[in-house]
């Protein structure tokens, strides 16, 4: 008996099967995925989530939120994050504190895993949607992220 | 118009030259709808796997893509024509002309409209059924000579695959044929004239023969679900790995041939062949009746591409499980069903 409900139901599944495709074809119009790229330069927006390069905020006082604590460094499978650090002398407290001079990320070995900005602990760092990353000179793609004369801002290490 | 060129033919030329003429003139006719469908379908095939898939298709190549193909074409056309070490030349050049004479030649039989039909014998549907495996050895001569273990493995599979479906086929074909009692083309097309298209007449029967001979068909046409033969996921592509240039495009355009044949076969035997739906058109003396004939052809191929954008391939052994335990018994059983149904005269 089973060989006959074998039938039906391999005539349903394919019924239904065809129903949804058949529903895709009749709304192929409306809920087209495709995106022509080059013509659609302007408008076009990537989606949250998608990974285009490594960037580090900064507000509009010229501030970040790195604390050059060498986590994203470490966390790196490849080496593309190289911090140069450096230590100053707080007016307040009169200790050293360690602050970054310089936060190099090669975007040319950048292999887009985000180990990185898992392991930041204060968010400095996080993931841009920019995706038009080609460039005519390879010395380029390796870029400073904190942008000159910025400080880490206050109390973001309490 | 088909008959004042024969007439004016065999006015101004001696009687053998003018047939001879008018035979070439029908054969350059035929391979340039040859061309112009294999092209169309291909284009066809990427617009509607497109849209079944979201997507927009080939939209570059001249407005919405239309001459794609026609780029295609020229670029295999001015290909190189490799072929690997120690391959039996012979055998390896012969098999696309296999492949693409049997196509063309099982073209011939059918009758588009009343007067445009080019070879109309009365044996139709068994010479389409001859012709129609007669391909199957091109494919296998074309793997096997390709000195290439994909190639072999593909052209094996195909033997398997389109020996158990011809079976399917035939015996949906005589179904049919049992209610017509005729097998040529054009006499098939006039009995469903008054009775209406014969999956009309014969309700039940011919509805199960139809589902089996398109399910039949489409493996015929080593189509997916049923890709066995070219399954690119594991046999690179199957019996034509090897061929390049116009030989991979004789393989390719063949393909797509052979279903534009099955969707035919399944027009007239099902569909009425080129009437039109309730004779709307019957009066209309001037009106193509091609027309029909092709509408119905593209609805067919329209579904056997729907099938092939949905379905999951198959494997080996589920391929012939279905036709071996579930096509060819329910194909005898509805054979002695419609005999019944005649027999009786349930005919609607």
């Amino acid at each position: 008996m089973s060989y006959f409900s074998d039938i039906y139901n391999g005539i349903k599944t394919l019924l239904t099967g065809m129903r949804v495709t058949g529903g895709y074809f009749l709304n192929a119009r409306k809920g087209t995925l495709t995106q022509q790229y080059p013509d659609n330069r302007e408008t076009l927006k990537m989606f949250d989530r998608f990974r285009g390069e490594v960037v580090m905020p900064h507000d509009e006082n010229n501030e970040h939120q790195c604390t050059g604590c060498q986590k994203c460094e470490i966390a790196c499978p490849n080496g593309s994050i190289e911090i140069i650090w450096d230590r100053a002398i707080v007016e307040e407290t009169g200790k050293k504190k360690k602050k970054i001079d310089q936060h190099i990320y090669h975007l040319s070995m950048c292999t887009m895993c985000g180990l990185c900005i898992e392991a930041c602990p204060t968010d400095a760092i996080v993931w841009a949607q920019n995706f038009e990353n080609s460039v005519y000179d390879r010395t380029q793609l390796t870029k400073v992220l904190n942008q000159p004369g910025s400080k880490v801002k206050d109390g973001i290490e309490d | 118009m088909t008959k004042s060129i024969h007439d004016w033919l065999f006015s101004i030329l001696p009687e053998g030259i003018a047939s001879i003429t008018e035979m070439v003139l029908i054969a350059v006719a035929y391979l340039a709808l040859f061309a112009i469908a294999g092209l169309y379908l291909v284009l066809l095939e990427r617009k509607v796997a497109a849209w079944f898939q979201l997507r927009l298709g080939p939209n570059r190549v001249g407005p919405f893509g239309i001459f794609q193909t026609m780029a295609d074409a020229l670029k295999l056309v001015s290909k190189e024509l490799t072929s690997t070490d120690r391959v039996d030349k012979f055998l390896y050049n012969l098999a696309p002309y296999f492949v693409i004479v049997t196509a063309l030649l099982a073209m011939t039989i059918f009758p588009f409209s009343k007067q445009l039909q080019a070879f109309d014998i009365n044996i139709g549907m068994f010479f389409l059924l001859a012709i129609s495996s007669i391909g199957v050895i091109g494919i296998l001569v074309g793997g096997w000579a390709s000195n290439n273990k994909y190639a072999l493995i593909g052209a094996m599979r195909s033997g398997l695959q389109t020996i158990s479906y011809e079976l399917s086929v035939g015996l949906s074909i005589l179904t049919m044929v049992l209610l017509t009692g005729s097998l040529q083309l054009s006499e098939i097309i006039e009995i469903q004239r008054t009775g209406g298209w014969l999956i009309w007449q014969g309700h039940i029967p011919a509805i199960i023969a139809f589902m089996i001979f398109m399910i039949a068909g489409t493996a015929e046409t080593n189509r997916a679900p049923f890709d066995l033969v070219e399954a690119e996921s594991e046999l690179g592509a199957g019996f034509h790995t090897e061929y390049s240039g116009m030989k991979f495009a004789y393989f390719f355009l063949a393909e797509f041939i052979n279903m534009f044949i099955i969707a035919s076969i399944a027009v007239v035997l099902f569909f009425g062949g080129w009437l039109s739906p309730f004779g709307i058109t019957e009066g209309i003396t001037w009106f193509p009746e091609v027309f029909w004939f092709f509408i119905k052809v593209l609805l067919i191929i329209f579904l056997m591409m729907w099938f092939r954008w949905t379905f999951p391939r198959l494997r080996v052994d589920q391929l012939l499980t279905l036709e071996w335990k579930y096509l060819l018994p329910i194909n005898l059983v509805n054979i002695v069903f419609m005999a019944i149904v005649i027999w009786l005269n349930w005919i609607l």
